[in-house]
């Protein structure tokens, strides 16, 4: 480990800290300097991204807000405000009120698995090493960590048809290895088709796309923990458990939120998993994705209003989401700045 | 603490200290299998005949049926969206990125009334799911005249990957000392020439890793594609490759599927393998997508 690992020098700041906005000089220069240079390279460096970025994200957005509210079918350039029609349409509707629920589901269950799984092998190949001696992880690390990243490296799209192909029900791996081993009930199970079993199955895959990610994510964020901090908490007795739990978890907090809040948006949305493993929704609709219902309200039925009701949900969904991680990191003291000092 | 207690403490320990590294490895072990599986059954499962697939999940190919390949490439136009899906992301990859690092540059070393508004209005596009704006993003591009063109599709790329983009550049051009644009200037360098002769080529390590993930998520981006290119001469591979899997439960050639996967798969793990140590880097930074 590099001498980086014990973090900067105190004299420095250990986050990129903006200097104070309102430092005189600074202000002055800015407004001394309106050169033809100076404006030029404004327009040209923040206006053509910034003209894009407003054409093809921002706008957009608003608009989907706004077509929410009338009953727009796309291909007619006439259309009239409906007020909260669209959204009642769509809360009272059976299917889309099944995949809210799946999403929400999602939202639950999986960022939670990815995190504990993703947190507790990065410290395995961070600190889980020998308690005596240097602090350092278990020994073939660097090979678990390269390993680790592959399933990221493979397009989504690809995750779930490749599992969609592993999970089939007569030429599959996992039922291969299952009726090999002597369960010979799961001869042609259908992983997929089942209603118990398709949402496990999805999450599954789901899951495997991501741990590795975060993994590496937390190995950084962990690394980034100075090695005297662990070694005092060894030698005041604290075992592997209560470091992860009391030291390590408390150091990465900031990290595991912003990856818990990701996590929360992919699973809002789902869309690649749900279309590659079940396209049509699965049994009973019990993998049906808002963004499912999104795209086949949009361009099957030229619903377009309704459609984007559907997107405003999904984006609230996101918004409540990230609310209610930030209020439980911060009810559970995540308030409370720690600073390496 | 007597001496006889801790020898009797450190005895106990190091048989629990085997326990705890052997359990380790077993959950890592494990968890590796879990990853590598799926991966080479796929590539033996690409080099079997469709009957050989459907006759054992297990069996070693009798020949290795390359056809799948050549079938895949040709018949199934897997060779014309890699072409299509390269075109798109390279022209997007550089455009995000020389765009990006402008605007990141910009917002990072100077002040001026709005700078933090246009900063958090990026950040804000960091966080809300695509799916809110694809209805209407597919009216913009129609009404641009570039819906169902590759084109159409690099703005988009761009413009959805420049969040990120920007978010991480500022932070490096941030940490950049202000003490080398200065002497740039008072050598009689202006403002455009700082930039491309001084500060771009310092912040060519963050720039590296920015540009391994953004190729990542454009290679794997989906959704965009999907809704807004709907032209199949136009396809990119993941939005191929989705729908010649799901084709392919019709008339079966369950080979070339599987060769498509592994040629899709192939040039990612390769970069991945190549840029392993910076991409490792650049996620210890603190951004992610």
């Amino acid at each position: 480990m590099s001498a980086a690992a014990y973090g900067p020098p105190a004299s420095t700041p250990p986050e990129l800290v903006a200097p104070p906005r309102t430092e005189p000089s600074r202000a002055r220069r800015w407004r001394r300097n309106f050169t033809f240079d100076k404006i030029s390279l404004f327009l040209v460096f923040l206006g053509i991204p910034l003209a894009l970025y407003i054409t093809f994200v921002v706008s957009p957005l608003i608009q989907a807000v706004s077509y929410s509210f009338t009953d727009w079918s796309g291909f007619s350039p006439n259309f009239k405000p409906v007020g909260f029609e669209n959204y009642v349409k769509i809360l009272s509707d059976d299917t889309f009120l099944k995949a809210i629920r799946n999403n929400a589901l999602l939202a639950v269950v999986v960022p939670l698995i990815i995190i504990v799984l993703s947190l507790a092998l990065a410290t395995m190949v961070t600190v889980g090493g020998a308690s005596t001696g240097q602090v350092r992880g278990i020994r073939g690390a660097g090979f678990y960590r390269v390993i680790s990243f592959f399933p990221y490296a493979v397009p989504a799209i690809i995750t779930g048809i490749m599992w969609n192909l592993i999970f089939d029900p007569s030429s599959g791996l996992v039922n291969g290895i299952l009726t090999g081993i002597g369960f010979s009930n799961f001869k042609s199970f259908p992983w997929l088709g089942n209603i118990r079993t398709a949402m496990p199955t999805m999450m599954f895959v789901i899951i495997w796309g991501f741990v590795g990610f975060y993994m590496v994510l937390f190995i950084a964020a962990i690394k980034g923990i100075p090695a005297e901090i662990f070694e005092a908490a060894r030698i005041d007795g604290a075992g592997r458990l209560r470091t992860a739990w009391s030291i390590t978890l408390p150091l990465i907090r900031e990290n595991v939120q912003t990856a818990y809040i990701y996590l929360g948006i992919m699973a809002i949305d789902a869309f690649v998993y749900a279309q590659a493993l079940n396209p049509q929704g699965g049994p009973e609709n019990s993998t049906l994705t808002m963004s499912q219902e999104l795209l086949s309200t949009a361009f099957q039925k030229g619903e377009f209003g309704v459609a984007c009701a559907m997107g405003v949900v999904m984006g609230l969904m996101t918004l409540l989401f990230a609310a209610i991680v930030f209020s439980v990191n911060r009810a559970t003291g995540g308030k409370d700045r720690i600073t390496l000092a | 603490m007597s001496t006889t207690t801790t020898t009797v403490a450190r005895a106990r320990l190091s048989a629990g200290e085997r326990a705890v590294a052997a359990s380790a490895h077993a959950v890592l072990s494990i968890w590796a299998l879990l990853v590598i599986l799926p991966l080479l059954w796929t590539l033996m499962t690409s080099f079997k005949s469709t009957s050989e697939i459907f006759a054992s999940p297990f069996k070693l190919p009798a020949k290795p049926a390359l056809e799948n390949y050549s079938s895949a490439w040709t018949t199934a136009g897997i060779g014309t969206f890699f072409f299509n899906t390269a075109f798109v992301v390279g022209s997007a990859l550089i455009l995000v990125m020389l765009l990006g690092s402008m605007c990141a540059y910009i917002l990072a070393r100077f002040d001026f009334p709005g700078n933090r508004l246009i900063y958090y209005m990026m950040l804000g596009g960091l966080m809300i799911p695509i799916f809110l704006a694809i209805v209407p993003l597919f009216f913009v591009l129609q009404n641009f005249g570039l819906l169902n063109t590759l084109p159409g599709l690099i703005v988009t790329y761009v413009a959805f990957a420049l969040p990120f983009t920007v978010f991480f550049l500022y932070a490096f051009f941030r940490s950049l000392p202000n003490e080398i644009s200065e002497a740039a200037a008072i050598d009689g360098a202006n403002e455009w020439r700082t930039f491309f002769q001084i500060m771009l080529p310092m912040a060519r390590p963050g720039l590296a890793t920015v540009a391994i993930m953004n190729f990542l998520g454009l290679w794997n981006q989906f959704l965009l594609p999907v809704a807004l290119n709907t032209n199949r001469d136009n396809y990119v591979l993941s939005q191929g490759l989705a729908a010649f899997a799901s084709s392919a439960g019709y008339d079966v050639n369950f080979g070339a599927l599987f060769a498509a996967v592994v040629i899709t798969v192939a040039p990612v793990l390769v970069v991945y393998v190549i840029f392993q140590r910076q991409l490792q880097g650049s996620v210890s930074q603190g951004t992610m997508k």
